[in-house]
């Protein structure tokens, strides 16, 4: 027995720690500057579906789209005890909104091949809560929101209370479904530190080309595009070798139809972004004493927000 | 997808619950109104359900011109699976150029699902909508009436406006309690389609085994003036004074979400992004620092009051009045003031 979980995590922004560089001139994010963290619920997401795992047997695979920086949160995965991380990174699928995004991970997981899907309640940037039941939709899975504890499984069903906003309700869903998970559904674990200590120089290919120059040894100055190239290789067998390499696959080894990616692939654009500015220092100041409060809540009464 | 249909309604789904509307379909009627309007076309509900049809009329009174009307027992508890496919065969055929869902966890649960079969566009928590031109960057295309999908994102640090201008319809799911909501007028003519709700072939997979409701212990959206405390307060002990006010305003007690957070007060009475978003008359904020997702749900009331020892504190900065002071000592001076000067009776009397 055992099943098959897949687990979708995103790289964002941490929008606690905002900047004015957060928004590029076109609307976009520029998520270069800002701090990048592990989308919170997305760990609650793992923690289901290595708890399946531990539960039931079968294998837990973590898929992340994104630039090839985003391949921390792989390894933060990995430190964790995911047994398999798959970075997907293509310039083509750059500017994809919810549904662009929900179709390229649903390339993604058909190649992949799932029993039980998970996926965080929403992500801290956007707050859309669409990836989840539009990546079901794509997958033809039968899709159950908001996950607040797992019940168990019994053969090809699952089990799960799930909130619903004025109660909770206790449901039964055949496999393959997929489940958004609540941050209040389980307590992550912490990284391993064994793991943590293996998995700390597994790369993705686009990191070895990115960080080449560090990692090469030798003049890398002086190498050819060929001979560079063939270093790349040299030094990805290497770590696959040890089980260091993160898988990265594009969107031709998906598969995917480039019609529904990126940006020709999203009906929704942007139109204008607006900063929230704080104007400040318009309000009317009472003092804190009985004089001043008399004033306030004469204002008050003789406008008649009160009395 | 549906082409571009300049003649198509604007349609608000009717959420529904064992035969009781959501707040939110009817808090969108008004927006809805004034979007039709603008377009020249009517506004329609889309109510799906068991046994639904006595809501019908309600729709109408509070403004809707035509409900399309799906009754089936299958229908009775909500299932993405079926109400996406009768909702899909519902836009395919009447080709409406705006849907409004509620961004309720039905409505969050529908919409995307609904998006992800049309391959059309979603914008999710919307807090406006307006109708708009947009000129595409790319293309130079000019796009005249759209439906503006404004939003705030990156945790309330932007406001974005998204639009949809050529895969429709044009989607969006909308905030509880950030639209008021119409008066109903009995008197208002509508038009009820009857449509079938045609399954077959679609399974709905989930099997409810237990099902939990409760009542809202307090209701925000409905209160006049609410006094509400944030972290700042200090226990839930302290918290007392606040309850004291609001009882002699005749309001309702709120709290942010570090006040609920650190156990002060109930998660039912929190105000933000992640609780309740209220518009009461007057909003008074005892010790809230005013982080972006709390102003999220408090922003739109007619008069805020802050009271905080922070002067720098960012709540002032939204605040029409002010008292920097502490607040143990602040608090009871307003509860004696408002005792003393205004006869609690007549108080009540005028904040019904």
């Amino acid at each position: 027995m055992g099943y098959n979980c897949v687990v979708c995590v995103k790289q964002v922004p941490d929008t606690k720690k905002i900047t004015g560089e957060a928004m590029k001139e076109d609307g976009t994010v520029n998520r270069a500057a800002l701090p990048a963290v592990f989308n919170p619920e997305d760990l609650n997401a793992l923690e289901a579906a290595m708890a399946v795992r531990d539960q039931y047997g079968g294998t837990v695979t973590v898929v992340t789209m994104g630039l090839p920086a985003a391949c921390a949160v792989l390894r933060e995965s990995l430190f964790r005890g995911a047994d398999r991380a798959v970075l997907i990174t293509d310039r083509r699928a750059a500017a994809s909104d919810t549904l662009a995004t929900s179709y390229i991970l649903s390339c993604a997981v058909k190649k992949l091949g799932a029993d039980l899907v998970f996926c965080g309640r929403q992500a801290i940037d956007g707050d859309t809560a669409q990836v989840g039941p539009q990546l079901a939709e794509k997958l033809g899975y039968h899709l159950v929101t908001y996950m607040e504890e797992f019940l168990g499984c019994r053969e090809r069903t699952i089990r799960l209370k799930r909130n619903v906003g004025n109660g909770w309700e206790v449901v039964s869903c055949p496999m393959p479904a997929l489940v958004t998970v609540m941050e209040s559904a389980n307590t992550p674990r912490p990284q391993a530190a064994k793991r943590l200590m293996k998995y700390k120089k597994a790369l993705s290919k686009a990191e070895v080309q990115a960080k080449a120059e560090h990692i090469l040894e030798g003049d890398f100055e002086n190498y050819t595009a060929e001979l560079k190239a063939a270093e790349v290789e040299k030094h990805c067998a290497k770590l696959a070798g040890r089980g260091l390499l993160v898988e990265q696959w594009n969107l031709d080894e998906l598969g995917a139809d480039l019609a529904w990616c990126g940006m020709s692939g999203s009906p929704t654009k942007v139109h204008r972004i607006q900063s929230v500015v704080l104007t400040g220092g318009e309000y009317k100041e009472f003092p804190p004493n009985d004089e001043g409060i008399a004033r306030l809540i004469g204002e008050l009464i003789e406008e008649h927000t009160i009395g | 997808m549906i082409e571009v249909n300049r003649k198509g309604e604007v349609w608000i789904f009717a959420e529904q619950e064992d035969g009781k509307l959501s707040d939110v379909p009817l808090e969108l009627m008004s927006k809805g109104q004034e979007l039709a309007c603008t377009l020249g076309v009517p506004l329609a509900a889309v109510l799906l359900g068991r046994n639904v049809a006595p809501l019908a009329s309600k729709l109408i009174a509070h403004g809707a011109d035509k409900v399309y009307l799906v009754e089936d027992d299958r229908l009775g508890h909500y299932q993405a699976r079926g109400y996406c496919h009768l909702i899909c065969r519902l836009i395919e055929q009447y080709k409406p150029q705006v849907c409004l869902y509620g961004a309720t966890p039905i409505g969050r649960d529908l919409a995307p699902t609904v998006a992800s079969a049309m391959k059309c566009g979603l914008t999710a928590d919307c807090t406006d909508l307006q109708i708009g031109g947009h000129g595409d960057p790319v293309t130079k295309v000019e796009h005249k009436n759209l439906l503006f999908q404004i939003r705030p994102a990156f945790g309330g640090n932007i406001i974005a406006t998204i639009v949809n201008p050529s895969r429709w319809p044009q989607m969006a799911t909308v905030r509880e309690g950030v639209m008021h909501m119409p008066a109903a007028d009995a008197s208002r003519k509508g038009e009820i389609i009857r449509v079938k709700a045609d399954l077959d072939g679609v399974t709905l997979p989930l099997t409810i085994e237990e099902s939990h409701r409760r009542e809202k212990k307090v209701n925000l959206k409905a209160a006049r003036i609410i006094v509400a405390g944030g972290a700042g307060v200090g226990s839930r002990e302290n918290f007392r004074p606040l309850w004291d006010l609001a009882n002699a305003l005749g309001g309702a007690v709120g709290g942010s979400r570090a006040a609920v957070d650190l156990g002060f007060i109930d998660h039912d009475h929190q105000v933000g992004q992640t609780g309740t978003t209220v518009r009461p008359a007057l909003y008074i904020a005892v010790g809230i620092s005013g982080a972006v997702q709390h102003r999220a749900g408090m922003q739109e009331a007619a008069k805020i009051l802050a009271i905080n020892n922070d002067p720098d504190a960012p709540i002032f900065s939204i605040a029409h009045f002010g008292i920097v002071g502490d607040l143990n000592v602040v608090v009871p001076k307003i509860i004696k003031a408002v005792r003393g000067g205004v006869k609690i009776e007549s108080l009540a009397e005028k904040c019904k």
